[in-house]
């Protein structure tokens, strides 16, 4: 992440989602279609707010499946569109976050995680839709989903969002948790030199010529916008370079690897973290989100009573930054994973690791975060016998 | 003048994947015709569908064209729309697509009054699927999921749409082509949501299991049933027993249109901006 710091602007306080709100704003965003869930809610009542003085579109669907609808078709026409969540919202969107993997169309869902399955506490924090966010679709797709932990971080990833999106021709994901979206804290503005501004690649070539899954321009093909002269075809039927339908099983399973390999084959650039102690430890907390906000207050006190623990926190979650724990699973002998939710991310460090060791979970899903302490202990027993 | 279809159609994803006879081919024709009498350009206009045998259309259309998700070609069309206010979006579901799965997305489509057509090709039934019975399915059919006969209740498209506030709603009929026509061009040239349903013969799945496999058979049982509009105010209610109304159903000019408002609450906002910006020191 960039952090530099412009003495210019001033502190505002903010709670996260307003910050994910400003923060599309200035990555261009000037479409955004919702539907009201807590707590998520004020993305959508900023949205409302800020669009039409920058002369955006704010629209209130019936429903998630029709927000997420309207995002593409939006997006489809040349705008940089996002819709914001909460878990029963982003269980309804599934359908057409596929469609947008499918047809390659840029846009951005973010999800303020709330307690669930179902409705379960929607007023207060879970980090329970990590393998929905990767999974949660059906059918093989490629994923980016980005978890800020800080304000400023959020702002960043927030048009890092729209980027990838753009870049890759994909749905990213932003995963927020119901302390962050709700959390004021003052943050200093990124100025616009801190961070790059990306817009989908246009066509080159004239209509007769333009194919919109057209490969020989790379893995992502250059997007034509509609009403443009181009009159290309869009369906979440799998289809050939031309747009069109097939069942040809070559070319379904050519097409198929090209959107995964499009994100992947830059998996390790996108599989941002920030290690913080991590020089000399022995014993490696794996956290994420606000969740990692406490796990870095446990370190500290750890490390206070000798022990040499550090603290890995993944700012991107998918691609998981597979290389990262695989060679931290060679310097330490354990790792504690706290999460707000049963055990989902410490499937990942699992399996990236490539190794029999010591990998602990610290679980809580009541809708409260996971009290510091609690991970100081486990960090403590883990240190003393290695389990 | 004589209609060039080949130039709105894809001439090489001919030929078609609909059953010979199908009724949607009228519809498509109709739409077609409807455009060019209106000279809208195939740049300027965007056909979305949802999925089904209706669903397909607009593969074959040479226009910015849009394939989605089953009931929600509203919702994409609706992002269509409000991002590009200028340009022409039609909409073309089956009665499965745009009232069952889509029933949500059409009312709220009506209710907001957005300047789109949405064209029902209403078959009766689940063509693409099989021929399960949907919600336009007559009481006693058959259908691969009612082999006992059909007890579902159907809706009146036409009045739901009504009922729901599109601003222009008019139904047709397969057999009469002519007429489905000029309700499309009246429902495209009208400013705000407009709703075309057009009886439709799906002969395959509805017509076989209802003794009427082929389109001819189907076609005159469709045709039996209809009158139009000004027959049906001399017909008594018992004349109109099982028959179906069909015409312009429904014409509101007052109703503001929802693009128009939104420019206008841009205007708005932007207006009191400056003026906020001015006031400063
Ligand atoms: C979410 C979802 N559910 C079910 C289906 C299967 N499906 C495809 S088309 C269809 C019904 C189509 O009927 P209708 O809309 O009347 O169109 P027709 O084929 O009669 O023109 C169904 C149920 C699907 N594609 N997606
Ligand atoms: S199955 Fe029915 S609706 Fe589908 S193409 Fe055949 S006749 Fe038409
Ligand atoms: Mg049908």
């Amino acid at each position: 992440m960039s952090s530099g710091h412009s003495d210019k602007s001033e502190i505002v306080f903010w709670q996260g989602n307003e910050v994910v709100a400003e923060a599309a704003i200035a990555a261009g965003c000037r479409f955004y279609a919702g539907y009201p869930i807590t707590p998520s809610s004020e993305i959508a009542a900023v949205m409302a707010e800020r669009l039409p003085e920058v002369g955006g579109t704010f629209i209130q669907m019936e429903d998630e499946i029709a927000a997420m609808g309207a995002i593409i078709g939006a997006s489809l026409a040349g705008k940089k569109t996002f819709t914001a969540t909460s878990g029963p919202g982003f269980s309804l969107k599934m359908e057409n976050i596929g469609y947008a993997c499918m047809a390659e169309v840029p846009c951005v869902v973010v999800n303020v995680m709330r307690g669930g399955p179902s409705t379960g506490l929607p007023t207060a924090l879970a980090q329970a839709d990590v393998m929905q966010a990767r999974w949660g679709t059906h059918g093989d797709h490629p994923t980016i989903a980005l978890a800020p932990a800080y304000h400023r971080e959020i702002y960043l990833c927030t048009i890092k969002c729209f980027n990838y999106a753009e870049k890759y021709r994909i749905p990213t994901m932003l995963l927020l948790d119901e302390v962050l979206g709700h959390l004021s804290e003052g943050i200093q503005v990124p100025d616009p030199s801190e961070y790059e501004i990306f817009d989908r690649v246009k066509p080159s070539v004239p209509p007769e010529k333009y194919f919109p899954y057209d490969s020989s321009f790379g893995d992502v093909p250059p997007m034509a916008t509609y009403f443009e002269g181009y009159r290309f075809h869009v369906t979440g039927l799998n289809h050939n370079r031309t747009g069109f339908p097939t069942t040809d099983p070559e070319i379904c399973q050519q097409e198929e690897m090209r959107m995964i390999r499009k994100v992947m084959k830059d998996a390790e650039q996108l599989a941002e973290y920030e290690e913080y102690r991590m020089e000399d430890a022995e014993v490696a907390v794996f956290s994420f989100g606000s969740t990692a906000r406490g796990a870095r207050v446990a370190v500290d006190e750890a490390r206070k009573q000798g022990i040499k623990v550090g603290l890995l926190r993944a700012i991107t979650l998918w691609p998981f930054p597979d290389r990262k724990i695989y060679e931290l699973a060679r310097q330490v002998k354990a790792f504690v994973v706290p999460e707000v939710n049963l055990g989902q991310i410490i499937l990942e460090v699992e399996r990236a690791s490539h190794r029999d060791m010591p990998i602990v979970g610290v679980n809580r899903v009541g809708g409260v975060p996971i009290p510091p302490g609690e991970i100081f202990n486990k960090i403590k027993e883990v240190a003393r016998d290695g389990r | 003048m004589a209609v060039d279809y080949l130039y709105y159609l894809r001439a090489d994803k001919l030929p078609h994947m609909w059953c010979p006879g199908c009724g949607v081919g009228v519809v498509v024709k109709s739409m077609i015709g409807a455009i060019d009498q209106l000279g809208w350009e195939k740049n300027d206009t965007a056909v979305v569908s949802g999925i089904g045998c209706t669903s397909r259309a607009p593969g074959y259309m040479d226009m910015n064209t849009l394939h989605t998700t089953h009931g929600r070609a509203l919702t994409f069309a609706t992002g269509v729309k409000m991002a590009a206010p200028d340009k022409h979006v039609i909409v073309i579901s089956g009665d499965g697509d745009a009232t069952a799965i889509g029933g949500n997305h059409f009312i709220h489509a009506c209710r907001r009054n957005i300047d789109m057509t949405l064209i029902i090709v209403n078959n009766n039934i689940y063509g693409m699927t099989g021929g399960q019975f949907s919600p336009t399915t007559p009481y006693g059919a058959k259908a691969a999921t009612t082999p006992h006969g059909n007890i579902d209740p159907s809706f009146d498209l036409a009045q739901l749409a009504i009922g729901a506030g599109a601003t222009y709603v008019a139904r047709g009929s397969v057999d009469n082509a002519r007429m489905v026509q000029k309700y499309i061009r009246d429902g495209l040239a009208h400013h705000g949501f407009s709703v075309i349903e057009v009886l439709s013969n799906c002969h395959t799945q509805y017509g076989r299991r209802n003794k009427m496999s082929d389109p001819i058979t189907m076609v005159d049982w469709i045709a039996s049933q209809v009158v139009p509009r000004n027959k049906a105010e001399k017909m008594s209610p018992e004349e109109l027993q099982g028959k179906i109304i069909t015409g312009e159903l429904h014409r509101n000019a007052e109703r503001p249109e929802y693009t128009d408002e939104y420019r206008k609450l841009i205007e708005r906002v932007q207006a009191k901006q400056a003026a906020r910006a001015g006031a400063r020191p």
